[in-house]
């Protein structure tokens, strides 16, 4: 009831926005947001976090009968802490838009609050079309805050941004209907849209089979994420989109991506992700260094953020490709902690455009003498998302790598290589990515250079337009410190101490790398997964390989 | 005989309703000419409240096809009425009222305008209730003969005149290939009834290979049906005729031929049964790769020149040209064992989404018209339409009810999820998939991402442009009708999705096809038939 307390609620509110005086529009969505913090820390006690099903806190009512539809509702670890983090940038994005938005507020809270409502149903859903259709319908309510709310060429960057989701998630679309077929045309089975049934069936199908699934699958979730070479609308919604706007699209909607290759791609396609790792690995590399290099050169701040998130969500995707303990759960919470330090970026370039009215570096710098606590959050980050020691970037980065590193161990007859994991990546994948971690210290601390340090500049005439924002300090004010704070004790307790996150997310990442074992004739002892409960996917592997060969 | 009379109550009611229009529509009392919209709707919605009461045709090929597909009839038929306010006779009527002008019956169209429109509606019902290839004929062309005229007198502008004549020789020429169509099914099966076609083609696949008379002229007949469902190649009049026509007009044609169509390419493919090809649950080749390749064609063709287009009728004409390419998926696909394989049920439900959201999207056009009346080269006075695309500009702000509704049609007619359209286009995927249709399918979802290109422009347009001065150039229609049309169809694309499962099975009902009698059996109802049709003629 908890989660769909957690949907409904924003609906609601939205509602009572849209019939309320505009001034109470922002006190609304304040009270929705913190509320659903409150309830979330609720379902996260409530939760247990050794079970591995999606079960739990679950919900199921018949929809659409005949088309086998259900409003099924269920977490497993991994999903509920992707609500959390949706949850907690909640009343970060509402309060955080007191200043910036003047103008149509009731609308504004009102999709603000439903876009809050549909990302929690994508990481809730067990139904593949309930999935689909929040995963759709985020599409709106972040295409009218980007239309409405954005910079100068928002429209653009809009249409884009949709048309590119739109027709990925379509061909998406048609992927999962061939799963669900593919599950009714088996013995014994009906027609149905839950996810785990279907995930069951979906591994019995022929590699072949499951490389058309997979390669439509991630004709959805590559454009999501983005993968380089999809990524071109990313940089243009990014930097035209209100802060919050950006703040979410960073924060959680590119995770959208991610979850979906974690939640569908690798549990329906085992065999094909294992074939296809090297090309989506591949792609992933050319997009860290690639977006990296870009980054370098950009002077537009907001867009050199925007960037990295390309560069960063690659390293997302080279953990899940790993297909290794290590990589899966680093891509897992490199999920969590990007959304904790690119969301925090993007929330300071908003602080200082609301004051500057610009994000050219050319215009704007050394901050550091003018607003020193900004810089100070500034700094500290820039280097989370660097991935210092210590704070949140390093870990998951790192785990992420090492996964990529031992994933050579594949040898396509069974058991690993001495010292690998079962995966098609290897140390070259790691090395030419970790090459791309250099490239993000390098255009992060270039930048932090010139916005932090160095002599103050501010843009011609600031002074004299500055009446617009009289309510703000030169420095931050109370309520924006009050926004970072909890994002930064976020990156520094998940640096100092990731243990509780990666204990919480254990059993379901070992469950989806256990899948990969099936792909093997003959487990070997020794590696670190789940043994028991390969063997029912090994004896499915073998039907579906006699499948193959006719 | 008196079986088949019965489950034509619905029928009989709107010719009845047709003549009683006819004469109310003379009447020299201005109130009771007013009432022949009224009227009009009543005897749609009775008709459909027959339809579900009289059952089905168990004798004919498709027997639970009536009550499903009438009643789908009446109620888009509704909506369709209120658009039909209001388009012609208006000035006058206007004049009347002020004392300006005496009634001339001489001039009047209103009766006229809505007797026809219930002989279309009749003719189209009579299309689901055909069970013999003349009868099809005669309904098919019962459903055209009057939009022709209408599509004349829907407004007084000289290019709806050009509009009439090019869409009633365009008609003329697909009916003459679909009626040799016919003729060659006749030739190559010896029987004109649904049922005896269906016996004769078992009983020739039986006995080494289908008739190639019969077999070709399915193809041109199908080809020719085309016309009506405005598919490729017989799409070419549809944008010109629905840019011409007064927009209600336009969506009747959009929805009114276009069901009759498809109605018609049913109950041919059902007489030549799914049941061949590798698999045993496809058309014949023959007759597979021509819909195959219109369908594609339809879908790709519609999309693209829909996104070309800035008049909003015209992109609308080209998009539905693109609905008639998805809902042809689902004929390849044939009838299934559920109604998530059922290629038939997925179009008999896309249908119904189909006539709602388009309707409604003509419903706004129509809603909306030039604020300064012009005079035409007649000398009578006109309000243009709002067929620029800047006339819906910050259309949510400045009239929120017409606004939202545009936005919630286009979102349905796009097929987004949570509207009435994206149910409707789910189940031809799944169809589509369960028979092994990927290629058309991928082609399918390829389109419906094109469509994306230009649907947003009428959700992006009312909700996030602010008026202009091109904006203020129009403004609302006086007739309120078209308005609640609008915001009947925009609730229908949220609130019937509810009763989506419902409406689903109900689709799925009306797609059983009666089998061919046993191998054994097929000689001897053969002659009987044939009597039967004799005693028909």
């Amino acid at each position: 009831m908890l989660i769909v307390l957690l949907m409904v609620l924003p609906l609601i509110c939205a509602g009572l926005i849209v019939f309320n005086p505009r001034a109470q529009a922002k006190y609304i969505a304040t009270g929705a947001s913190l509320v659903s913090v409150v309830i979330a820390a609720a379902a996260l006690l409530q939760f247990d976090f050794g079970q591995t099903a999606m079960d739990q806190l679950a919900v199921s009512l018949p929809w659409v009968p005949a088309l086998g539809l259900e409003l099924s509702l269920g977490v497993d670890s991994v999903s509920l802490l992707l609500i959390a983090l949706t949850v907690l940038l909640g009343p970060i994005c509402v309060i955080g838009s007191f200043t910036a938005v003047k103008e149509d507020v009731k609308t504004y809270y009102a999709w603000l609050l439903i876009l809050q409502s549909a990302m929690i149903g994508v990481f809730a859903a067990r139904d593949l079309v309930l999935f689909y259709i929040c995963f759709e319908f985020t599409l709106i309510p972040m295409y009218v805050l980007i239309s409405l709310y954005g910079s100068s060429n928002r429209k653009k960057a809009a249409t884009k941004f949709f048309l590119y989701t739109f027709t990925g998630s379509v061909v998406a679309l048609a992927g999962f209907v061939y799963v669900v077929w593919y599950h009714a045309s088996l013995p014994g089975s009906s027609w149905t849209f839950d996810m785990v049934a279907l995930g069951e069936s979906a591994r019995l199908m022929s590699p072949g089979q499951q490389g058309w699934v997979l390669l439509a699958l991630l004709a959805g979730f590559a454009v999501k994420v983005p993968l380089f070479p999809v990524h071109t609308w990313l940089p243009l919604a990014h930097t035209e989109a209100p802060t919050a706007g950006s703040v979410i699209l960073a924060g959680v909607l590119l995770k959208l991506g991610t979850y979906g290759i974690y939640k569908f791609a690798l549990p329906y396609a085992p065999e094909a992700v294992v074939e296809y790792a090297p090309l989506i690995g591949a792609l992933s590399v050319i997009g860290i260094v690639y977006a990296g290099l870009i980054c370098w050169v950009q002077t537009d701040v907001k867009k050199l953020v925007a960037y990295s998130s390309v560069s960063h969500l690659g390293f997302c995707v080279l953990g899940l490709v790993a297909i290794n303990s290590v990589g899966v759960a680093g891509s897992v919470l490199y999920m969590i902690s990007h959304g904790f330090s690119t969301g925090a970026l993007f929330l300071m370039i908003g602080m200082m455009y609301e004051r500057y009215h610009t994000r050219s570096m050319r215009e704007v710098g050394g901050l550091g003498s003018k607003m020193p606590i900004w810089s100070s959050f500034m700094v500290f980050f820039v280097m989370a998302s660097v991935g210092l020691p210590g704070l949140n970037g390093f870990v998951s980065e790192i785990m992420c790598l090492m996964g990529t590193f031992q994933a050579y161990g594949w040898t396509g007859e069974g058991g690993a290589a001495p010292g690998g994991t079962l995966g098609t990546l290897g140390p070259w994948f790691a090395f030419f990515a970790g090459t791309g971690m250099i490239v993000a210290a390098m255009y992060l601390l270039i930048m932090t250079g010139k916005m932090v340090w160095g002599t103050y500049r501010e843009p011609d005439g600031h002074h004299a337009s500055s009446d617009g924002h009289d309510e703000l300090p030169t420095d931050l004010s109370r309520r924006e410190i009050g926004l970072l704070i909890p994002l930064a004790a976020g990156c520094l307790l998940f640096g100092l101490y990731p243990k509780p996150l990666l204990s919480a997310i254990e059993a379901p990442v070992n469950e989806t790398v256990a899948f990969f074992e099936g792909v093997v004739p003959e487990p070997q002892p020794g590696i670190e997964t789940v043994a028991n409960e390969s063997g029912s996917v090994g004896a499915g592997d073998a039907d579906a390989s006699g499948e193959g060969a006719d | 005989m008196a079986e088949k009379l019965a489950s034509l109550w619905p029928e009989i009611t709107l010719f009845v309703a047709t003549c009683v229009v006819m004469v109310v529509g003379l009447s020299p009392n201005q109130a009771a000419r007013r009432m022949c919209p009224l009227l009009t709707g009543l005897a749609l919605a009775a008709a459909g409240i027959l339809a579900l009461g009289t059952g089905q045709d168990a004798k004919g090929l498709m027997p639970g096809m009536m009550p499903y597909a009438k009643a789908v009839i009446a109620f888009v038929g509704v909506l369709l009425t209120m658009l039909l306010v209001g388009v012609v006779d208006r000035f006058e009527e206007q004049a009347i009222e002020r004392g300006d002008a005496a009634f001339d019956p001489g001039r009047s169209t209103r009766g006229e305008f809505f007797a026809f429109f219930l002989f279309s509606m009749t003719g189209l019902m009579l299309c689901a209730s055909a069970d013999s290839l003349i009868w099809l004929f005669l309904a098919l062309e019962l459903t055209s003969l009057p939009t022709y005229v209408m599509v004349a007198m829907s407004s007084a502008r000289q290019k709806s005149k050009e509009a009439g004549v090019k869409y009633f020789f365009l008609g003329a020429m697909g009916a003459a290939v679909f009626l040799y169509g016919f003729a060659l099914i006749y030739g190559g099966t010896g029987s004109v009834h649904m049922t005896g076609i269906r016996d004769a083609l078992a009983a020739q696949s039986l006995d080494g290979g289908l008739n190639p008379i019969a077999l070709a002229g399915f193809v041109v007949a199908l080809v020719g049906i085309g016309f009506k469902i405005a598919s490729v190649p017989m799409h070419f009049y549809a944008a010109d005729v629905y840019q011409g026509a007064a927009s209600p007009v336009s969506a009747m044609l959009a929805f009114v031929p276009k069901t009759a169509g498809f109605l018609a390419i049913i109950l041919l493919c059902a007489s030549l049964g799914w049941r061949f090809g590798e698999s045993g649950s496809q058309l014949p080749e023959a007759v597979r790769v021509t819909l195959w390749v219109m369908a594609a064609l339809t879908m790709f063709v519609g999309n693209v020149l829909a996104w070309l287009q800035t008049s909003v009728k015209r992109m609308l004409a080209y998009s539905s040209v693109a609905h008639s390419g998805y809902m042809l998926v689902g004929v390849i696909v044939g009838p299934g064992d559920s109604f998530t394989e059922s290629g038939i049920a997925a179009v008999l439900f896309y249908l119904l989404a189909y006539g709602i959201m388009n309707t409604g999207g003509f419903a706004i056009v129509s809603a909306l018209e030039t604020r300064r009346a012009a005079v035409t080269d007649t000398g009578e006075l006109i309000h243009d339409e709002a067929d620029d695309i800047n006339a819906f500009r910050g259309l949510c702000r400045t009239s929120p009810v017409l606004g939202w509704s545009m936005v919630l049609c286009a979102l349905s007619l796009l097929g987004f999820p949570l509207t009435l359209g994206f149910f409707g286009k789910l189940p031809l995927f799944t169809a589509g998939i369960s028979a092994g249709e990927i290629p058309l399918v991928l082609v399918l979802g390829i389109n419906s991402a094109i469509a994306a290109f230009y649907y947003l422009r009428l959700v992006a347009l009312p909700l996030f442009e602010h008026a202009g001065d091109e904006a203020e150039l129009y403004t609302e229609t006086p007739t309120n009708a078209r308005r609640v049309a609008g915001l009947i169809s925009a609730g229908g694309v949220l609130v019937l999705t509810v009763f989506a499962s419902p409406l689903m099975d109900a689709a799925f009902d009306a797609t059983g096809v009666s089998p061919a009698p046993e191998p054994g059996l097929a000689e001897q109802p053969t002659p009987l038939l044939e009597e039967r049709s004799a005693l028909a003629d």
